[in-house]
């Protein structure tokens, strides 16, 4: 096989035909793969600015008093970090990257159903970033609400909660067209022989995810839009003075938010159930219990909103009610647990970088779990509501679950990203580095939060400092992990050494073909009469990589 | 218009099997348009929800405030949705049939009668803002929190429905293109087909905005 191979960095479909001006070549791109590339670009750049916004927060919270921020500034200061991590980053992270780029690979499909409409989302996002951008910028700047926009703050202040809500239901309009994109394309362009029981995990993450897309966003969607409505023109649902309610925002807004939990947690539970059977050479542990664990997590995530608004006035059953469902939630996932720490027992595993980052995450989201059951319970969440312990508890499961997952799957992948490896040496330091600078970072918060520290205060009482000095001091490390990260990955475009195909043995269909794979990914779609993750004594069981090359056709 | 031979593939059994074309695929496109007017759905369905949250607070108010809606020209308007969405359908059927003429005639009536739907709309709120009876006026600050409500819910709502009948305007002068190039023909015909489906979902929801805003005044 020595001839020479034209991946998808080589030649692409655009949506004018063909263009020789290569930037054109990308930004009309309509291949998957290029997109999900644009995706990463961007989502990177704001998560680097997300992050030094962050640490800014934890330089000025080093001491008590007024250091480098003023109050007004802290407050626009966490709503721009919260409003980047949430929206423009995680929520949209792992389907939009790897879920585009991996689910016709993985179902082995030429492209999604939709690659125009796919193109458009990507054009959505961006066009929703330079809004959330531009707000910075004029007038009175940032929204200074917090990332939930509550009225009827949001309605009275004097800053640019227009347009950082524009620029949110513009992105939950991207993330919509995604959803739809992908729901068609697991139910049209799934390889003969592939029922959904023989699709890989990360798929059933990424369909479970589509559907709350479709089913949440439009919700949240029209509750911005009714924000905006009420402050410009004052139609009075969220004003009591106007007979109005503002409970009534959370509710719509919690109707969505608490899914998008979900949203941004299954797709990185497929990234785990990938991973673990590829380093740990053997089929993952109950199967069909993990796949069927995301469908019933996306329901049942749906129905438990409440817990929010324990402390926002409810009659007492309903919140009872609420705090029970919402430990029904922990069931499915236990299940997942369970089935992975299976997958691992005695297994011969091979701690590679995607391995090291899912039994980290493993460990923090672990955490972030129980302080998550600690908070539904109903006493205990009067006391720590709004408090540190709410902080760390969502740094633990979005940061140390789903971006860790990003983390690990850009590890992972990498290789049929770009063809060649990282460092590997180098990515296990950054690993190190950020799971020890994490804990150092957000552990302390917890006993912060119990002994009453509150949420988006830019000052605390002295007692708080000693908390704050170890925080700030992880903080720096966890940052400078995550630049010698991206500097690792980013290092290796150029230096790194060539793989073949399939550098981990993996049993999967991407894996399959070239990498990085050519234009419409298949010479030769396989029929699928085996299961995903299939082994044999350590190897997988399958070898159809000339069969969906089509050498063998070719002779 | 490709008319390639699908491509098969066999197991091991030698059955074949079709590999779908995911650049011309029928089903795909109906089941995403589908899904999208789910999402629709949900974005007027969650609206609902704040009306009836409301409506069930102050009944009394909303069915005072019902009461100065003009429900003749709510009426009409219900009725030329209903006759325009009967001619979209006829388009569609003419299209099949190859008519292309009378395909595109229906059309222009669908888009006409939808261009007298928003005049009647114009009409309609200009009688009521020329009352003084807009969102934070006021003459409609004075009066009572529901009828603020209903009023504010009202331009809400039904102003995001126009919005929805120039958007589908837009989408029926696009078909109208597509045709005359022949994109869209008596083959392939999936673009008019999902339009009218939207035009459908566009007239569903007025259908039960008529009797929230209109009827339930006339109890009082
Ligand atoms: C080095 C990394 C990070 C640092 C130093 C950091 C620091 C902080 C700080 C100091 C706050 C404000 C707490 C308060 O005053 O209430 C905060 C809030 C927040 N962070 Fe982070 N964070 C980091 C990473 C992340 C990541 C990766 C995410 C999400 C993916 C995230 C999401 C949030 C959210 C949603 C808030 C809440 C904002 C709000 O209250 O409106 N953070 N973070
Ligand atoms: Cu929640």
């Amino acid at each position: 096989m020595s001839e020479k191979t034209t991946s998808f960095y080589d030649e692409t479909h655009t949506v004018f035909g063909h263009h020789h001006n290569k930037l054109l070549q990308w930004i009309f791109s309509i291949d998957h793969k290029r997109i999900a590339i644009l995706y990463i670009i961007v989502m990177l750049c704001f998560f680097v600015l997300a992050i030094s916004i962050g640490l800014t927060m934890r330089l000025e919270l080093f001491f008590p008093g007024e250091q480098i921020l003023t109050p007004d500034r802290y407050n626009q200061a966490f709503t721009l970090h919260g409003t980047i991590m949430i929206f423009l980053f995680v929520v949209p992270g792992i389907p939009a990257v790897f879920g585009n780029f991996l689910l016709p690979l993985l179902i082995g499909a030429r492209d999604v159903s939709f690659p125009r409409l796919n193109l458009l989302s990507w054009w959505f996002y961006l066009i929703g970033c330079m809004v959330a951008l531009v707000s910075l910028f004029i007038g009175p700047g940032f929204a200074d609400t917090g990332w939930t926009f509550y009225a009827p703050y949001s309605v009275k202040t004097e800053t640019n909660v227009i347009f950082a809500l524009t620029a949110a239901y513009i992105l939950g309009l991207s993330s919509i067209l995604t959803g739809i994109n992908f729901v068609v394309t697991v139910h049209r362009l799934r390889a003969p022989g592939m029922n959904f029981f023989k699709m890989p995990l990360f798929v059933w993450g990424l369909y479970s995810t589509a559907w709350i897309q479709i089913l949440a966003t439009p919700v949240v969607g029209i509750t911005l839009i009714l924000v905006i409505i009420e402050k410009t023109l004052g139609i009075g649902i969220f004003d009591p003075s106007k007979g109005g309610d503002p409970i009534l925002y959370q509710h719509l807004f919690w109707i969505y938010s608490h899914p998008a939990v979900y949203l941004m947690i299954l797709p990185a539970f497929g990234v785990v159930s990938e991973i673990l059977p590829t380093f740990c050479r053997r089929t993952i542990f109950g199967y069909r219990s993990i796949a069927i664990s995301s469908a019933l997590i996306a329901i049942i995530g749906y129905l438990v909103w409440g817990h929010h608004l324990f402390t926002s006035g409810m009659s007492e059953w309903t919140k009872i009610i609420f705090s029970f469902l919402t430990f029904f939630v922990s069931i499915p996932t236990g299940i997942k647990f369970f089935d992975w720490v299976a997958t691992m027992y005695k297994a011969s595993i091979v701690f590679k970088t995607p391995m090291l980052w899912v039994v980290g995450t493993i460990i923090t989201f672990a955490i972030g779990g129980l302080t998550g059951i600690t908070l539904v319970t109903l006493g205990v969440n009067i006391h720590l509501h709004d408090t540190y312990f709410v902080v760390a508890h969502f740094h633990y499961t979005i940061f140390g679950g789903v971006v860790f997952m990003l983390f690990a799957a850009m590890h992972y992948w990498y290789p049929k990203f770009i063809g060649k490896m990282y460092d590997e040496a180098k990515a296990k330091i950054a690993f190190y580095l950020i799971f020890i600078g994490f804990n150092t970072l957000w552990f302390p918060m917890f006993f912060a939060g119990a002994l009453g520290m509150p949420r988006r205060y830019f000052d605390y009482l002295p007692e708080f400092t000693i908390y704050h000095q170890i925080a700030g001091v992880g903080a720096v490390i966890t940052v400078s992990g995550i630049l010698f990260m991206l500097y690792t990955l980013i290092s290796g475009i150029k230096k790194g050494e060539r793989c073949g195909a399939n550098p981990w043995n993996a049993s999967t269909l991407e894996w399959q073909i070239d990498s990085p794979p050519p234009l419409e990914n298949f010479k030769n779609i396989p029929y699928v009469d085996f299961e995903p993750y299939e082994y044999e004594k350590g190897e997988p069981k399958h070898n159809l990589y000339n069969k969906i090359k089509g050498v063998q056709n070719e002779n | 218009m490709k008319t390639n031979t699908p491509e098969i593939i066999y197991d091991k059994d030698g059955n074949p099997h079709e590999i779908v074309d995911f650049n011309d695929d029928y089903t795909a496109s109906k089941l995403g348009f589908w899904l999208f007017l789910f999402t629709e759905l949900m974005l007027f369905g969650a609206m609902f929800l704040v009306f009836a949250f409301f409506f069930y607070k102050m009944p009394d108010d909303f069915q005072t405030a019902s009461g100065n809606l003009n429900i003749l020209l709510g009426g009409l308007n219900t009725f030329i949705l209903l006759l325009s969405t009967y001619f979209m359908g006829i388009a569609l059927i003419h299209l099949r049939e190859k008519d292309i003429d009378k395909c595109k005639k229906s059309i222009y009536i669908t888009i006409a009668l939808a261009f007298v739907f928003l005049v009647i709309k114009y009409i309609e709120w200009s009688i009521e803002i020329n009352h003084g009876i807009y969102p934070d006026s006021e003459i409609l600050n004075s009066k009572s929190n529901g009828e603020i409500l209903f009023f504010g819910l009202y331009f809400t709502m039904t102003g995001f429905h126009g919005i929805h009948i120039i958007a589908g305007i837009a989408l029926m002068i696009w078909v109208l293109i597509l045709i005359n190039k022949k994109i869209v023909n008596n083959k392939k015909y999936v673009i008019l087909e999902n339009i009218s489906l939207y035009w459908d979902l566009v007239h569903l929801v007025w259908v039960f905005l008529f009797p929230l805003f209109y009827i339930i005044g006339l109890g009082g």
